[in-house]
């Protein structure tokens, strides 16, 4: 199954739509949150993002949904680090709670990445009124 | 070694020393973060360098580059991480610094910003300090001026740089959602390239008085 990384500024975002996606997953499914600062902090570390990738890898790939930014810099910089190692992790160009929602639901069917990435990015058309 | 240390730790202390004033600069039209994440990040940089017994300038640099990616936290973490990886891989290996390694470590350092931030200049980023204080560099090492001389001439080009930025509208960034209301204000990314570039010059000044 796809993993996927939500990267936001904020850890409490980020794991507010890790719970939210969660409900969509199927069981065992591997959905990780990559928000804030080590010290508590507002912001994104490439590190943090580096090592949940690489958590959320089983071998079918790993979608990444970001927030603003800076999460698109260090999420990108994450991917670059990872270039020798045995990972295959995208950005969806997505808005991030309805992105990971949507990466979720194809994830949990055993979609292969690109879909799950199209998913993802579909979600920025989705009309809620 | 010690001199290495120096400088890193001077670098550090300008960005620390003008934590609010970034900050401000930030505020005007940004999310005003970028003081306070690089004084976290250069004050990470510090605490590290204290320690270090290393006098490889590339493994120096890419323990600040590393350090300020993992704790600065905005745009500015990735970016100036990236750049000092970069430059620490032209200068690996290496003890001192020629005009020639500063022209190569800084072409790097521009190259990866770029790269990461998907910028060209005239978008109102710290690449409007940096590219003027680059060519301001290798004209003057060109015309066979010292390495200092050619830093002061690099610094004051970042500062035009930043003058510049107030007259453009940003298309990068936080501020690039201002539109025209970010007419009339300094980036603050080109700031923190400009002070760093000011403590370099003063190195370079310093350590040419000392031979």
């Amino acid at each position: 199954m796809v993993g996927i990384v939500i990267v936001s500024h904020s850890s409490k975002v980020a794991e507010g739509i890790k719970d939210l996606a969660l409900q969509m997953a199927a069981p065992g499914q591997c959905i990780i949150a990559a928000g804030g600062m080590a010290d508590g902090g507002i912001g994104t570390d490439a590190f943090k993002i580096k090592d949940a990738i690489i958590a959320a890898e089983s071998g079918d790939g790993v979608a990444v949904i970001v927030d603003l930014g800076s999460a698109v810099l260090s999420a990108e910089l994450a991917i670059e680090m990872l270039a020798t190692d045995q990972v295959n992790a995208k950005i969806a160009d997505a808005p991030i709670l309805e992105g990971a929602i949507a990466a979720a639901v194809d994830a949990s069917i055993a979609k292969p990445l690109e879909n799950v990435i199209i998913a993802a990015e579909s979600a920025r058309d989705l009309r809620k009124l | 070694m010690r001199s290495l240390n120096m400088a890193i730790e001077a670098l550090a202390n300008i960005i620390i020393a003008n934590k609010e004033k970034l900050t401000e600069i930030d505020a005007a039209i940004g999310d005003a973060d970028h003081g306070i994440n690089m004084a976290r990040g250069f004050e990470a940089v510090r605490a590290k360098v204290a320690a270090n017994t290393n006098d490889d300038i590339g493994a120096v640099l890419k323990m600040v580059g590393v350090t300020l990616i993992s704790t600065v936290g905005g745009a500015s973490g990735p970016l100036y991480g990236t750049a000092f990886m970069r430059a620490a891989l032209a200068a690996q290996g290496k003890k001192t610094v020629d005009g020639e390694l500063a022209e190569k470590m800084f072409a790097a350092a521009i190259a990866g910003i770029k790269e990461r931030g998907k910028a060209v200049r005239g978008e109102k980023t710290m690449l409007d300090a940096l590219e003027p204080a680059y060519d301001a560099l290798t004209q003057g090492l060109a015309s066979r001026k010292s390495l200092a001389e050619c830093l002061e001439m690099a610094s004051s080009a970042a500062l035009a740089g930043v003058e510049y930025t107030k007259t453009i509208i940003a298309t990068k960034g936080r501020a690039s959602y201002l539109g025209e209301r970010s007419l009339g204000h300094q980036d603050a990314g080109a700031t923190s390239s400009y002070l760093m570039l000011t403590v370099l010059a003063e190195i370079a000044q310093n350590l040419g008085r000392e031979e």
